[in-house]
């Protein structure tokens, strides 16, 4: 029966893909591509976050800091030395893991808000050293020169179309991974730590070696994000790993839905539409999105997609999918 | 099978538990008892790794396991149940037991393979029988009764398999029929599984009714231990405890 989920889900996966390769020669625009290329590198970067706050009950203020280390290691990588692509983002996976390791060491210790905010000052701390090290990151400007290279597997990825793709690729491989961890045992232990941490010891898990592991699994995957942004915005900018960023992932997966997990995904494409239909209407687009975030919190108490899941008779939200 | 001696536990100036060395024979049913604050939940959670003793030592089946985390604690087969229903509620029944049985597998950190893995859910189901809770399997279990709520509490603690298990208070909040039902549970459970049980209660009906052994604490120190008669005829325990021993017999 395991199997069985398995193959589903990556037709799924592969449906999508296809559909989404189909769409430009019948709607040949742009901006629509452009969207889904900024949709699946936030859409990466939010799941893995709802592994830490809707699976673990970790709640990271700052785990924009491995979206941003994925913008500004992948893009420094491919400026600064003669790897191939491929190389480059095998590196910034490694380069990743091993930050996450060690900031995840400190913190993961810590409960609720120090955790939050701890995590919050290690992006910060991250931030403050990207905007002074000028000459390695260009400081306030960001990483600018673009991006050499830019072949994958014989594709050329500095074709619009073709990192569309691309980005859709990245982004059903990573969902169907992250879905793959959630519904393993190690997943299940994710649940168990969020639901009683306490009672989870008393079962015999090491709680602090699976808070570690998830911490580290959901950087790697936040920075497979900041790389797929690092190819759209070809190089590296201080916004892509200062706090608000984290905060943007924050808001995708509170109007998504932290009991679903396609709610990050789908948050992620309501926050983005909502970014360009408001910033076109208005310059008070902070107000406009705190508005409909409370609007969420205050009104639906939940995401959309846990909100539907409920009224189809699903599960209350953070339940076993 | 467990010997503790000179356990001592401070939380600031208070010694919550002073100097206590007992000991629990296999296959034992053995009631702790004693007035609010004597320390007996502390006993439980110095024994069980939850905190850490200032002096003394606990020795498990022949290695000292004083110092040791609660997981380490759990493998060498120690389970425990708490005063508090403690569960996951937003699992069903069978996946909290699932959960219980992968984790006492070692499987809690497999990242390959689906879950729950071959056999967990049989076991769950075996378990889940043991208390009679297998026809509320498929039911979430912050939904369940108060009572059926500290029954899947103690069979997480089943799951593991343990030799000897811990029970804090499992009658709290309950009506007196529903108590006498629990306890004969625990009282097959313990008949069928082989267990040494050791179990705090307040209900000294039960505590009498069906412990072969009895200890006492008071302000963290052993006041006494014997058998039910023993403890019935002891003057500081009646004096400290159970008030006059006449009101008791009768009842």
């Amino acid at each position: 029966m395991g199997r069985m989920h398995i193959w589903r889900d990556i037709a799924i996966g592969c449906l999508v893909v296809a559909v989404l390769a189909a769409i430009p020669s019948l709607l040949p625009s742009k901006a629509f591509q452009d969207f889904v290329i900024r949709c699946a590198s936030m859409a990466l970067f939010a799941t893995s976050l709802n592994m830490l706050v809707g699976y673990t009950g970790l709640s990271s203020f700052g785990h924009g800091m491995f979206f941003g280390l994925g913008t500004y290691s992948f893009a420094l990588l491919m400026q600064k030395t003669g790897m191939s692509l491929l190389t480059a983002f095998l590196l910034t996976l490694l380069i990743t893991a091993m930050t996450a390791t060690a900031v995840g060491a400190i913190c993961i210790r810590l409960r609720l808000i120090y955790f939050a905010f701890v995590t919050l000052a290690m992006q910060m701390l991250l931030h403050s050293v990207i905007i002074s090290w000028v000459g390695l990151t260009g400081g306030d400007q960001g990483l600018q020169g673009g991006i050499p290279r830019r072949t994958f597997a014989g594709v050329d990825l500095s074709n619009q179309y073709n990192l569309y793709v691309f980005s859709a690729v990245m982004l059903v491989v990573g969902l169907l991974l992250m879905r793959h961890i959630v519904n393993t045992t190690f997943g299940t232990s994710l649940r168990m730590i969020r639901d009683n941490e306490t009672r989870a010891a008393f079962l015999g898990i090491i709680v602090w070696r699976v808070k570690l592991t998830v911490f580290v699994l959901s950087a790697v995957f936040a920075s497979v994000g900041g790389m797929v942004m690092s190819l759209f915005v070809s190089g590296a900018y201080p916004e892509l790993i200062n706090w608000p960023i984290s905060g943007d992932a924050i808001f995708a997966i509170v109007m998504g839905g932290v009991g679903s997990f396609l709610g990050p995904t789908v948050g992620t494409m309501i926050l983005l539409l909502l970014n360009d239909v408001v910033t076109r209407q208005t310059e008070y687009y902070g107000l406009a999105l705190g508005l409909i975030i409370l609007g969420f919190a205050l009104g639906l108490r939940r995401g959309v997609l846990d909100f539907i899941t409920e009224r189809l008779g699903g599960r209350p939200a953070g339940g076993i999918s | 099978m467990l010997q503790i001696t000179g356990l001592t536990k401070r939380f600031g100036g208070l010694a919550a538990i002073n100097d206590v060395t007992l000991s629990f024979d296999q296959g034992t049913l053995s009631a702790v008892i004693g007035p609010n604050g004597a320390g007996k939940s502390t006993f439980f959670n110095l024994i069980s790794g939850a905190i850490i003793p200032d002096a003394g030592k606990v020795v498990f089946q022949g290695e000292d396991i004083t110092g040791l985390d609660r997981a380490a604690i759990v493998r060498r087969g120690i389970g425990r149940a708490f005063q508090v229903a403690s569960f996951f509620p937003s699992m069903t029944v069978a996946e909290n037991l699932q959960a219980a049985i992968a984790a006492h597998r070692g499987q809690w950190g497999d990242l390959n393979h689906r879950f729950p893995r071959q056999g967990v859910r049989e076991r769950a189901l075996e378990v889940a029988e043991m208390l009679g809770l297998e026809n509320n399997a498929n039911v979430l279990s912050a939904n369940l009764s108060h009572g059926d709520q500290k029954l899947l509490d103690i069979a997480l603690a089943l799951a593991l398999e343990p030799s000897m298990l811990l029970l804090d208070e499992p009658t709290a909040g309950m009506g007196p029929e529903e108590r006498w039902r629990m306890i004969e549970k625990i009282q097959r459970l313990w008949q069928l599984q082989n267990l040494t049980l050791v179990f705090i209660e307040h209900d000294m009906d039960i505590v009498f009714g069906i412990s072969s052994s009895i200890r006492v604490l008071c302000y963290g120190r052993v006041l006494a231990e014997g058998t039910p008669d023993e403890i019935r005829a002891n003057p500081a325990v009646i004096e400290a405890y159970l008030g006059t021993p006449d009101a008791e017999d009768d009842a």
